[in-house]
């Protein structure tokens, strides 16, 4: 049986649907712009918690728990904490969950990690002790049991965590994502945050797929701050299809010569696609939320939200 | 067969240089590419030509093999016969049986030739030699359709595929390498998992490629091992 420790979880729980964002931190002490991210997404009160990426694309950065609670300190909005198998054997994500549960992190999102040969210290050793199934099963352990992996025993109160793992609805043949997906529900995830998805209905036949898992879904999108943002999804990230229609629409508002007016028509634009989106993925019962990877792009968030839910 | 790549001439001489009758001990085991008698006899006139190049005039060398490096009974009745006047070895095996020659012969400087890379096979057609087995000590092939996840998956994980997995492939390509370690190409590589599945498929197995795999005991395959002869 699930309890909600977070808001996440609450919110899911009492059937709202849910919208999540993503702050992603670099490499710097300076956690300022990120902070100012955070506060917008707060400020929009509709989004519920927002992840911090932990060296993403393997790129090594500030830890993402030590910004994850600097950010939930500042300001007060949740955090959803990422946490990789990537640079980490069993003690250390141990060490850090422990530290996560006692800094007052509610929400873990439970990744195997990108491989670091695709970062910027390409010759580090990989660790993944781990890999992202176990660490939901580590977490579920330490949170139900009050037990690591290997059955000792953590003293005093156990770490309150909502878990969270990856999707990818993107994944051909979906076949083997559903097998993945039941693999990690059985050990305890209990939301799924998504890969990107821009085409509806990607993200439609993924949500039939998954009804039958016991967990809740949020889809991924991106709403692309520039042409040049969607078009570089398109070209570079192998695996996510971005329909032609939406590209071609963007194209042409970048072609508005006037920066001022571009930005307005780019916004509305992703205001009324995404909206659309929305509403068509949401009418899925096992579709439990939408999680919104608008990084350094958090104004759109909250009027993207408004045209769905009303004022 | 283990898969070996011989280190830069460079290299070689920066151990050998201060030597006047160095011994060339190659292997007739299971190293690939072969480092029997003809390469030591190669590796012999690449030494001596190396330090003439370099006014080391009075170096020589001398070529040999041995049935198994890496058995310190056949090393030391084939090689103690013709050890005398050596004063440094060079093997061409790998990193075991320059280890093996270090314990049965003490007192001579042992040299390594080789960078000692995998235990792999080798693929005729395209002549590559393909990692396939990382000695891990709980073998999983019979679970994975025959495909080790262990070796092939770069993450090495057991509840894959990952996210890295795109239309079949790895996110991380074979990189192929120079003696220097600088990645001189690229090659594409199957998600081993995505292998698996197929294979598992096809077999009528997918309960075993749905079947979660708790973590493995890494103290089974930590350095050093010991194994009794049994």
């Amino acid at each position: 049986m699930v309890q909600a420790f977070s808001n996440l979880m609450r919110n899911i729980l009492d059937g709202k649907f849910v919208y999540t964002g993503e702050l992603e931190p670099h490499k710097s002490i300076d956690l300022s712009e990120v902070i100012s991210w955070a506060k917008t997404l707060k400020e929009t009160g509709r989004i519920v918690a927002a992840n911090v990426t932990d060296n993403p694309k393997s790129v090594g950065s500030i830890s993402s728990l030590v910004a994850s609670y600097i950010i939930q300190r500042e300001t007060g909005l949740e955090i959803i904490y990422q946490l990789r198998c990537s640079d980490r054997n069993r003690l250390a994500l141990v060490s850090d969950l422990l530290g996560a549960a006692a800094l007052g992190i509610r929400n873990v999102l439970a990744l195997t990690g990108d491989h670091p040969r695709q970062g910027d210290m390409p010759t580090a050793m990989p660790v993944y002790d781990l890999d992202g199934t176990q660490l939901v099963d580590l977490i579920h352990r330490m949170v139900y049991e009050g037990k690591d992996i290997n059955g000792n025993e953590i003293h005093g109160p156990r770490p309150q965590f909502n878990i969270g793992a990856a999707a990818n609805p993107n994944f051909k043949p979906l076949e083997v994502e559903v097998l993945k997906i039941e693999r990690k529900a059985e050990v305890g995830a209990e939301f799924f945050q998504t890969q990107v998805v821009f085409d509806v209905n990607v993200a439609l036949e993924f949500l039939d797929a998954v009804k039958h898992v016991n967990a809740a879904f949020l889809i991924g999108i991106f709403p692309p701050r520039s042409y040049g943002q969607a078009e570089y999804f398109a070209k570079y990230v192998p695996g996510v299809q971005v329909p032609a229609e939406f590209l071609d629409n963007l194209k042409k508002i970048s072609e508005i010569s006037d920066r001022k007016e571009r930005r307005k028509r780019i916004d509305e634009y992703n205001i009324e696609y995404f909206s659309e989106f929305i509403r068509a993925v949401k009418k899925k019962p096992s579709c439990r939320g939408i999680h919104i990877m608008a990084v350094g792009y958090p104004e759109v968030v909250g009027p993207l939200i408004e045209s769905v839910e009303g004022s | 067969m283990i898969v070996v790549k011989g280190k830069p001439l460079d290299e070689i001489l920066s151990f050998l240089l201060p030597y006047k009758n160095v011994l060339i001990v190659g292997c007739d085991g299971c190293t690939q590419p072969p480092r029997g008698l003809r390469e030591a006899m190669t590796y012999a006139m690449l030494v001596e030509m190396g330090a003439k190049l370099r006014g080391k005039t009075d170096l020589k060398c001398r070529a040999t093999t041995v049935a198994k490096q890496c058995d310190n009974h056949i090393c030391s009745t084939t090689l103690t016969p013709q050890l005398e006047g050596v004063d440094a070895i060079l093997s061409l095996a790998c990193g075991v049986g320059v280890q093996t020659l270090v314990e049965v012969f003490p007192e001579v400087p042992v040299y390594p030739g080789q960078n000692t890379t995998f235990i792999g096979s080798q693929e005729r057609e395209g002549s590559m030699l393909y990692e396939k087995c990382k000695a891990c000590g709980e073998c999983l092939l019979g679970e994975t359709g025959g495909i080790c996840p262990i070796t092939n998956c770069p993450k090495g994980i057991l509840n894959g595929p990952c996210g890295g997995c795109v239309d079949g492939k790895c996110e991380v390509p074979f990189e192929i390498r120079d003696e220097t370690g600088k990645v001189v190409k690229t090659v594409a590589k199957d998600c081993a998992w995505y292998l698996i599945y197929q294979r598992l498929k096809k077999l009528n197995r997918l309960d075993l490629f749905r079947k979660y795999r708790p973590p493995r005991n890494r103290a089974i395959s930590s350095s050093p091992r010991l194994m009794e002869v049994v």
